[in-house]
């Protein structure tokens, strides 16, 4: 390792500062103070606060919304991740087969990236509101009682369909990648081991991409329960009734909404234990799985 | 175990011809070598072979029967790839099981050919390991064993030492050898390296832009090269191809720097001619004046213990390095560049070439 030397003692710190004033501005304030109203009872006009320990996790933990938005999460965090990472995964590989042209469609394909969350979910509502939607009438013609503002699987199958087709670019731009990292030697010796394509995708390829989809599994997971709020914001707000209200919906639906800013924080207390886990379970499994000679 | 035939094989890309039309009868069991410099085609005709580059024109026939438009998998084939193409995420064991499972062959009888090839290549110790666990050569021959366990119809080798060490290379290319001679089976082996190719091969290919220059044994290619470039990539160092003029009598050649060497051409009196003489037909001699010995200039000389070589000019002909003349010595000579070497040509062992197509002239010996 090669020691940078500064001209100065302060320098070093000088140039990390901006960096760490982020970070303390945007992560480790809003943490601290998150942590600190979590044990805080207040009224809705801030007047009166008092401390109450544990009582906030306790209630949450206890409230049956809370346990219903823990599987809606679930549920919508296994589909969206699911469904965005299969077809970005069926998309590169076709995209792969592609002789002319192949810039152009890579190109195409990561456009709706740069689509914000709200705009994504307003493009799949103007799409599927079940009065003004462009789809709608075509889908209850083919006899389909779409109603997704009743129906709360209907209402979790259209966000999970915007959040799937937002996330698709990214992880169809790793997996593109991830493909290209493959020799192709290897599947030339597959082919004359009397591999057919489809048994070499699955012995060959599939196994070789695993270090790619694991990192896009945890990804796609913390994607689908925070990036997507702004896509549930726009399409159904939580509804209809609790059904399609995950838990980062919930914190702000409880916080900012309803104001209850104790049970709030301890809830998004809660959120941030469950992602630091898993992103140490990332760190952990993946420098296991990784299979490169 | 079978006979490959090419029959005026060629292939294009986008309308640009890159192989020209190869023919060869590949006999059963017999072990060919494609030789060639990089870019010659070697490799596209070794891959169209495979079944992994589809063939332009002309028809490829394995036994018998034309696989032009067979995949890969129908052709009964095995292959060795340069950088070996093993399956990283499998164990040697499941790399060599891998075709045979997918054959649909008894658990049974797929242990018993692993363990079989595992020990003709001393692999045992290393089945349970993954390739990347694995040196260089021990690589190589997990990819040996791979394509031997098939007990294909034929091998296809694709330059399969070229990643190795020049020690290594040595090693394995012996047991390749000896390998091909136990089992028997039909072999197609690309190279650009022309002593692997010479140590190898029953019959040599040697290939040049696209075209099979040369279809033979490798010492009838070595005494009789068919053309000025056959003759310069066979044998190290390469042949001395100096371009000279049949004297006014015809019975001798006039040689750069004006030089004459009593040495009967097949050209008419005047003519220019391609005088080939390889560094092993000419000897030094300490006396000037012996008979026929022509005077050179040393440039340079290098020694490799047993030979030494000594690059030279002919006095009063300006001579890029690329054009020295090179002579073989003992390797204790003793001469130092500037110094004059005095050289006897063995004509007897001489090639003559046409300057016009590079092919080769006269019926000699």
């Amino acid at each position: 390792m090669n020691r940078a030397t500064f001209p100065h003692r302060l320098l070093p710190w000088l140039l990390v500062a901006p960096q760490l004033a982020i970070s303390f501005v945007f992560f480790y304030w809003p943490a601290v103070q998150a942590l600190r109203q979590s044990t805080l009872r207040e009224d809705a006009f801030g007047l009166k606060t008092q401390f109450v320990g544990l009582a906030n996790f306790r209630r949450v933990l206890s409230d049956p919304a809370y346990v219903n938005s823990i599987q809606v999460t679930a549920v919508f965090s296994v589909l969206t991740a699911f469904f965005s990472m299969a077809i970005a995964l069926l998309l590169a590989v076709q995209a792969e087969k592609v002789v002319r042209g192949k810039g152009f469609y890579r190109t195409l394909m990561i456009w709706p990236y740069a689509v914000a969350p709200a705009i994504a979910g307003m493009l799949w509502l103007f799409m599927f509101n079940p009065s003004f939607g462009t789809l709608a009438w075509p889908l209850r013609q083919l006899g389909i009682t779409w109603d997704p503002l009743l129906n709360g699987s209907q209402a979790m199958t259209l966000v999970v369909a915007a959040a799937s087709w937002k996330q698709i670019s990214y992880n169809f731009l790793f997996f593109v990648a991830g493909l290209q990292a493959i020799p192709r030697s290897l599947l030339e010796a597959a082919a004359i081991d009397g591999a057919g394509s489809a048994r070499r995708f699955w012995t060959i390829v599939f196994p070789l991409l695993a270090p790619t989809t694991f990192f896009l599994l945890v990804v796609n997971t913390v994607y689908a329960l925070f990036d997507t709020f702004g896509i549930i914001h726009a399409v159904t707000g939580g509804g209809p009734g609790k059904s399609t209200e995950t838990l980062v919906y919930k914190v702000y639906n409880d916080g900012f909404v309803n104001l209850i800013l104790g049970e709030s924080a301890a809830q998004s207390v809660i959120l941030m234990v469950i992602v630091i886990s898993l992103t140490a379970f990332q760190f952990k499994y993946v420098e296991r799985r990784v299979h490169y000679g | 175990m079978a006979r490959i035939t090419l029959t005026d094989v060629r292939k294009s890309y986008s309308g640009m011809e890159v192989i020209h039309g190869v023919s060869i009868d590949i006999a059963d069991e017999e072990f060919v070598v494609i030789v060639g410099p990089s870019g010659c085609g070697k490799s596209t005709l070794l891959r169209m072979v495979a079944g992994l580059e589809e063939i332009t024109s002309g028809t490829i026939a394995i036994d018998g029967r034309v696989v032009n438009d067979l995949e890969p998998r129908a052709r009964d084939i095995a292959m060795v790839f340069q950088n070996y193409a093993l399956y990283p995420h499998m164990t040697v064991r499941e790399n060599m099981a891998y075709g045979l499972k997918i054959s649909g062959m008894p658990k049974a009888e797929i242990a018993e050919r692993v363990a079989r090839s595992a020990e003709m290549l001393e692999l045992q110790p290393y089945l349970d390991r993954k390739p990347r666990a694995l040196s260089g050569g021990q690589r190589q021959r997990v990819a040996m064993g791979r394509a031997l366990v098939r007990d294909p119809a034929a091998f296809l080798l694709d330059e399969p030492l070229s990643n190795l060490d020049a020690k290594l290379r040595v090693q394995m290319r012996l047991q390749i050898k000896e390998l091909q001679r136990r089992v028997g089976t039909t072999s197609l082996y690309v190279t650009h390296d022309q002593v692997e190719a010479m140590t190898l091969a029953d019959r040599l290919i040697v290939m040049n832009a696209g075209v099979a220059e040369q279809i033979d044994t490798p010492m009838r290619i070595y005494e009789r090269p068919a053309t000025t470039f056959v003759a310069g990539f066979i044998g190290s160092p390469a042949m001395n191809i100096l371009a000279a003029t049949v004297t006014p009598d015809g019975a001798g050649l006039t040689l750069p720097g004006g030089a004459v060497l009593a040495c009967p051409a097949p050209a008419d009196p005047g003519q220019p001619i391609l005088f080939g003489i390889r560094p092993e037909h000419i000897r030094a001699v300490t006396q000037p004046g012996g008979v026929g010995a022509i005077e050179l200039t040393v440039l340079a000389v290098e020694t490799l213990g047993a030979d030494a070589y000594a690059h030279c000019a002919f006095p009063g002909h300006v001579t890029s390095a690329a054009e020295a003349m090179v002579v073989r010595l003992p390797g204790n000579a003793a001469l130092k560049p500037g110094e004059r070497l005095h050289a006897v040509f063995d004509t007897g062992a001489a090639h003559f070439f046409d300057p016009a197509t590079g092919r080769r002239v006269g019926p000699r010996r």
